[in-house]
């Protein structure tokens, strides 16, 4: 187990020093001077050169990688050249927010995606499972920023239920939080449950189609025995490898959900940054979704090797 | 040894008879199971409908989609518009159906990038495998580390908006899946007994793997491929949302549903309708792709 752990870990490593390579030649591969890029054209002389300097543009493209790569690893991602802050500190900022909103939902979707799942592959071909199947269609095609719009228009404008803007931590104060959170968490969830009902359905008829399915039935146990302890807990492995993808897909819906509901995340970052060529917050975000990410898939897993023992040696 | 002629006719028949039902019912098995649930059958009249949309759009839409009319902005539905106009004045009916083939070009050309470059680098990399295929697979787990949409984002910083830069973008974050889809199929088909024939009969690299690997492992990949193009163009109407994609006057769904947004309140239609487009494209596509799947699924062959 241990050198299964120390494997994936290197691994992990590995990726993402790859990926610092791809997000600093980002930077490098677009034409002309980055600062002058960056800054606009309208900017002083003085400063373009205060930031080539800052950047060490002037220094061989290796030795600059060397540069930024260390201080990545000391926790310094360079300065925005928008908010003149450190973009590790605004990310710092930022990042709970963002985390907050897809590890609730992320929890949510699975106990919905998954429940939903098994009460279709028991009822296959039933009401249940075509209301069930349609809906899980429906919720991937559905466009997560429309569904916030939206509910924006029903639960907030309409009814007054919600208020539709806006971001409070639930540690300021936990009622308001929880109302601002609840269209974006739904939003967020809809897609990771309909994809989680339907790797759940697929991979539950797969099982109950095996020997020791049929085994558990002639033994005489009940219908409940078979589905939870035999079929489910075999069933539950691939669904396991899909949270750490679904971690992805999260952190992806919520570029889109921070912008429809104006709430100070990650993604809403990203994307400012994206629009103000603040390529040095742009470098910075992706490098630590990229991060969050891998860290996920990291413990999937290794608690993966852990319920099937048989991962460990392959 | 003389033939009786007359036994001819007879061994032809059999001999036919053992071959051809079963190609006979290999294709309407295959058209059965494909057109056998009714939601498949919708999906594919919705694609059909939005390609025949983005083919004849000059002739389907009222109005021009791009000139402005600031006199009949911001109308409510009415038989004239009959989802209304825009800030502008634009009939937002014809904006919509110019908008089906700015989707759909999205959706073919930044598919056909994420299969052509994922395909050769699952290929290269379930053949050869080695380095080589270490060199790949760190690749594409470092690409799918990114949701794609941050990746789509990154590459669009560095390319600039645009229809062009989004297909590319759109492309670039697909390519992952298509690699791993790839190797796996190359690293089954490879174990068969015919491409080690194949291999033993002195077939050159490439032959082998253009004319036997490839196109032994396409019935998955067309089903993604289906698949993908929904999903490019999610990703498109995302992206355009955020005003990074498609730059105005041009429709494209996902702009239209931000520019309506600012008026949510007197005129809801103009930020709903092109979404409802932008779903229902997309899950025509699911739907289609996963009939596709059922048909194609040879474990499936005599259950369904």
């Amino acid at each position: 187990m241990a050198a299964y752990i120390v494997r994936r870990l290197l691994l992990s490593i590995l990726v993402l020093m790859l990926i610092s390579v791809m997000v600093f030649f980002l930077l490098h591969i677009m034409p002309g001077d980055p600062a002058t890029i960056m800054l606009g054209i309208d900017a002083s002389q003085e400063r373009i050169d205060s930031l080539r300097k800052e950047l060490w543009l002037d220094r061989p493209v290796l030795v600059q990688y060397g540069h930024w790569l260390a201080g990545a690893i000391r926790g310094d991602l360079g300065k925005s050249v928008i908010f003149r802050e450190d973009a590790a500190g605004i990310i710092a900022d930022r990042l709970p927010i963002t985390l907050h909103l897809s590890i609730v939902s992320l929890i949510l979707s699975t106990f919905i995606g998954i429940a939903a799942g098994i009460v279709c592959a028991i009822r296959r071909g039933g009401f249940w499972d075509s209301v069930i199947t349609l809906l899980a269609n429906i919720g991937i095609a559905i466009p997560v920023f429309w569904l916030g719009i939206l509910g924006i228009y029903s639960l907030g404008l309409h009814l007054g239920w919600l208020p539709i803007q806006g971001y409070t931590s639930p540690f300021d104060d936990f009622w308001l939080s929880l109302k601002r959170s609840i269209m974006p968490i739904i939003c967020l969830g809809i897609p990771a449950v309909a994809v989680l009902a339907r790797q759940t359905r697929s991979s539950m008829l797969e099982i109950v189609r095996q020997d020791y399915i049929r085994t558990a039935w002639s033994k005489g146990l009940t219908e409940r025995k078979v589905i939870l302890k035999h079929a489910f807990k075999n069933a539950l492995i691939p669904v396991i490898t899909l949270l750490g993808i679904q971690l992805r897909t999260l952190v992806g819906g919520s570029v889109l959900v921070e912008k429809v509901f104006n709430i100070p995340g990650m993604g809403r970052l990203l994307v400012d940054s994206v629009m103000s060529k603040d390529f040095i917050v742009v470098q910075a975000c992706t490098l630590i979704i990229a991060a969050v990410v891998l860290l996920a898939n990291l413990i999937v897993d290794i608690s993966y090797g852990w319920l099937d023992p048989r991962i460990r040696y392959q | 040894m003389s033939i009786n002629k007359k036994d001819r006719p007879v061994q032809a028949t059999i001999a036919d008879g053992a071959q051809k039902p079963v190609r006979k019912s290999e294709l309407s098995r295959f058209f059965r199971v494909f057109f056998g649930r009714w939601v498949v059958i919708l999906g594919f009249i919705i694609i059909l409908l939005f390609i025949f949309a983005s083919a004849f759009e000059a002739w389907l839409s009222p109005y021009d989609p791009i000139k402005p009319n600031v006199v009949e902005s911001l109308q409510p539905p009415s038989s004239e518009h009959i989802l209304g106009t825009d800030v502008l004045g634009r009939d937002v009916f014809s904006r919509i159906i110019y908008g089906a083939r700015v989707s759909l070009m999205v959706g073919v050309i930044a598919t056909s990038i994420a299969a052509l470059i994922g395909m050769a680098m699952g290929l290269a990399a379930g053949y050869f495998g080695g380095w080589i295929n270490n060199v790949i697979m760190r690749i594409t787990d470092a690409l799918m580390s990114l949701p794609p949409i941050v990746l789509a984002l990154a590459v669009a910083a560095l390319l600039g908006g645009g229809l062009r830069n989004v297909m590319i973008s759109v492309g670039i974050s697909m390519v992952p899946t298509y690699c791993r889809l790839m190797c796996g199929q190359v690293l089954t088909i490879k174990e068969s007994d015919y491409v080690t024939a194949v291999v033993l009969s002195g077939a050159t690299d490439t032959r082998i793997m253009l004319r036997h690997l490839l196109p032994n492992s396409f019935p998955p990949i067309l089903v993604l491929i289906t698949l993908n193009m929904g999903i490019a163009i999610l990703a498109e109407a995302s992206l355009s949302f955020l005003g990074i994609g498609i730059s105005p006057p041009a429709p494209a769904w996902g702009a239209m549903v931000s520019d309506g947004y600012r008026y949510l309140i007197s005129n809801p239609l103009l930020s709903f309708a092109p979404g409802v487009a932008v779903m229902l494209v997309v899950l025509a596509f699911n739907l289609v792709g996963d009939g596709l799947r059922d048909a194609l699924d040879p474990r499936l062959r005599g259950i369904l």
